[in-house]
């Protein structure tokens, strides 16, 4: 057993059980912080993957920057009562959700067992591909049309934002 | 690399105008930019439609392969062109009722149109998540453009809670096929499947499924249609208008060009005959509550929903039979159905008071006193959607029977007939209540303005269509 594969056991672990906290939780702030946890489990797996610079990317973007704005805005909606916005599944809803994620989860188990290789699929080149100058060379050549257009949906929820935001509708528009 | 500067245009000038243009003009124009911006905009729709109209013929791929140019890409951009043309100008008036017009809106419907052009020349699984998300983002917002109204507030949130909960489906069934095939491109991947080294056979029928659903969340087939009617019956009418039209259109041009690529993918995983007759049962599904929940429908707005979702079952035909006949028919009938429901919708918002009154079916009675010229034409909509000839309707749903009896689907022509059969019942009984009942005396006056072209255009379209269907279908070169 390498080493490889005990890291990706324990972030793959790791995810999962924190993935579970974070729905299970009845506590949002328990909730969040199960998630933060969770993205630092991702960024590792990624990281077995020989992504150094999403790894990065994850703990920087979702770890830092997304999950400070859930967590104001768990506290500007001052709560109170911890517990109140817990809602108790009920258990149809429960019994369905379970039963179609073990289904969801039975197809990829037998998908990866059929294939002759199992889970040992590494590209040969991910150590290339994972580098920031690799991604930023993809980025400006084979991919530069979808990264531009991303300008494009990136400007569209921006004017969204700003429109939601508007105290109202006619004030110096 | 071969890049066709003249068949990109169309893309190239509506991303520069939306962009860079556009932003430049609505950050330094200060006093009442709202004119410039709304005329600004609409130019921009044309240009663009025009220059799709000329490329037509000009087949090609761009920027590394990731759009198709020409073909029907370039006609559906027609049609988005079009529809956001007809919606700008009904918008206008509809928007300065409720003291609501506001730069923004126009920005964000052409980005909508931008969003749908990126769905329709996609190539790449990449670009058409952009454009998928691209179009959607600008449909909350418009959506949820009446602020200060609950159910435009709630229409909003219902449609950004599922739309990204398909967004979900949608990237999850990208991933699976990007996992075995290795790539995203649409040839290479038809390429890969072709020399059969696509490593997990299992989970391209997964992500084929995935993808699938994602998109029938977009055109609101059953199951996943119960958000349609909330969200059409909340947002701004004119929002609706262009939401359930050139929306719908833009979904099913993804639709086309994803099955060009998922039917040799089930091939691989010997479920091709499977997954026709799941997605057959689903349109038939589709068709069946769509019409049948409508005839149930008081309110207008409503029942225009409902009819939307069967319509969407029907284009589903073409999609199931799966031949170059039934690709036609679906592009023929998403032309069809455009100008029929934006018409009947801007109507719809015309009679509409600023109370959000005068939305019930009982509110149309007696209409042709009063407003003559729009009860014609709301009949002319009426039974065009219901099928009944002259009108592109009938046209429309006779390509799509014939589409599908010829792929051996003779039943499910026959459950669209008989649910076309029920649409009759709740299409013709808006006609009646118009022309046969007594005048409601609470009709209020009504002016068409600028939205008078868009029906113009809506009603010519739907007439002449159905006279001579060769119009598009010459585009399509068959």
């Amino acid at each position: 057993m390498n080493i490889q594969v005990i890291l990706f056991s324990v972030f793959a672990i790791g995810a999962v059980a924190s993935a579970i906290a974070t729905i299970s939780s009845r506590n949002p702030v328990a909730s969040a912080m199960s998630l933060v946890a969770h993205f630092f489990m991702l960024a590792g797996l990624y990281l077995t993957l020989e992504a150094q610079f999403v790894a990065a990317v994850q703990v920087l973007v979702y770890a830092g920057a997304i999950m400070v704005l859930v967590v104001f805005v768990i506290l500007l909606l001052n709560l109170g009562k911890e517990q109140q916005l817990a809602e108790r599944g009920s258990v149809i809803r429960l019994t369905l959700g379970s039963f179609t994620a073990g289904l969801f989860a039975l197809v990829i188990i037998l998908a990866l067992v059929a294939s002759p290789t199992g889970l040992n699929h590494l590209a040969m080149n991910a150590v290339d591909i994972g580098t920031t100058e690799a991604i930023g060379q993809s980025l400006f050549t084979q991919y530069l049309f979808p990264f531009e257009s991303v300008s494009l949906l990136l400007l569209a929820a921006l004017i969204g934002a700003v429109i939601l935001a508007k105290r109202s509708m006619k004030e110096g528009a | 690399m071969n890049f066709d500067i003249l068949g990109s245009l169309p893309l190239i000038v509506i991303w520069l105008a939306l962009g860079v243009v556009g932003i430049i003009i609505q950050a330094f124009v200060r006093s009442d930019s709202t004119r410039l911006v709304y005329g600004y905009y609409i130019g921009t729709l044309v240009t663009t439609g025009l220059l799709a109209a000329a490329t037509i013929s000009n087949q090609g791929t761009a920027f590394g392969g990731m759009v198709t140019l020409g073909g029907w890409a370039a006609v559906f951009d027609l049609l988005f062109c079009g529809a956001g043309v007809m919606a700008m100008l009904a918008a206008q008036a509809y928007l300065g009722r409720f003291n609501s017009e506001l730069d923004e809106f126009y920005t964000m419907l052409v980005s909508s149109v931008a969003g749908m052009m990126l769905m329709a020349h996609a190539r790449n699984l990449v670009v058409l998540f952009v454009g998928i998300e691209l179009m959607s983002i600008s449909f909350y917002i418009m959506a949820g453009f009446f602020r200060s109204r609950d159910k435009s507030l709630e229409s909003a949130m219902k449609y950004f809670l599922l739309g990204a909960f398909a967004t979900g489906f949608l990237v999850y069934g990208m991933a699976l096929l990007y996992g075995a095939t290795g790539t995203l491109d649409y040839s290479v991947m038809l390429k890969v499947i072709a020399a059969g080294t696509a490593r997990f056979p299992v989970l391209l029928a997964l992500g084929a499924v995935l993808l699938t659903i994602g998109l029938s969340f977009k055109i609101a087939a059953f199951p996943f249609h119960q958000w349609a009617p909330d969200v059409y019956e909340g947002a701004p009418t004119v929002v609706t208008a262009f939401m359930s039209t050139a929306g719908k259109a833009a979904a099913f041009s993804a639709f086309l060009a994803v099955f060009g690529v998922i039917m040799p993918m089930v091939k691989v995983a010997s479920m091709t005959p499977t997954l026709q007759l799941v997605l057959a049962v689903i349109s038939a599904a589709t068709m069946l509550i769509g019409n049948i929940t409508a005839v149930a429908q008081t309110n207008v707005k409503r029942m225009l929903a409902y009819s939307s979702v069967a319509h969407a079952g029907y284009m589903l035909m073409g999609i199931v039979a799966g031949t170059t006949f039934g690709q036609s028919a679906v592009v023929y009938y998403a032309f069809a159905y455009t100008f029929m429901q934006l018409g009947a919708f801007i109507i719809v918002g015309l009679l509409e008071r600023e109370d959000e009154t005068s939305l019930m079916i009982s509110d149309y009675s007696g209409l042709y006193r009063k407003h003559g010229v729009f009860a014609a034409m709301m009949a002319v909509f009426m039974f065009s959607l219901a099928g009944i000839p002259p009108f592109a309707g009938f046209f429309g749903k006779y390509m799509l029977f014939y589409a599908a009896i010829e792929s051996g689907f003779t039943w499910l022509t026959i459950v669209a007939v008989a649910s076309s059969v029920i649409s009759v019942w709740f299409y013709l009984g808006l006609i009646v209540k118009m022309y046969f009942s007594e005048p409601n005396p609470e009709t209020h006056e009504a002016n068409a303005g600028l939205a008078g072209i868009s029906l113009a255009v809506c009603t010519v379209a739907v007439i002449l269509l159905g006279i001579m269907p060769r119009i598009i279908t010459g585009m399509l070169g068959n």
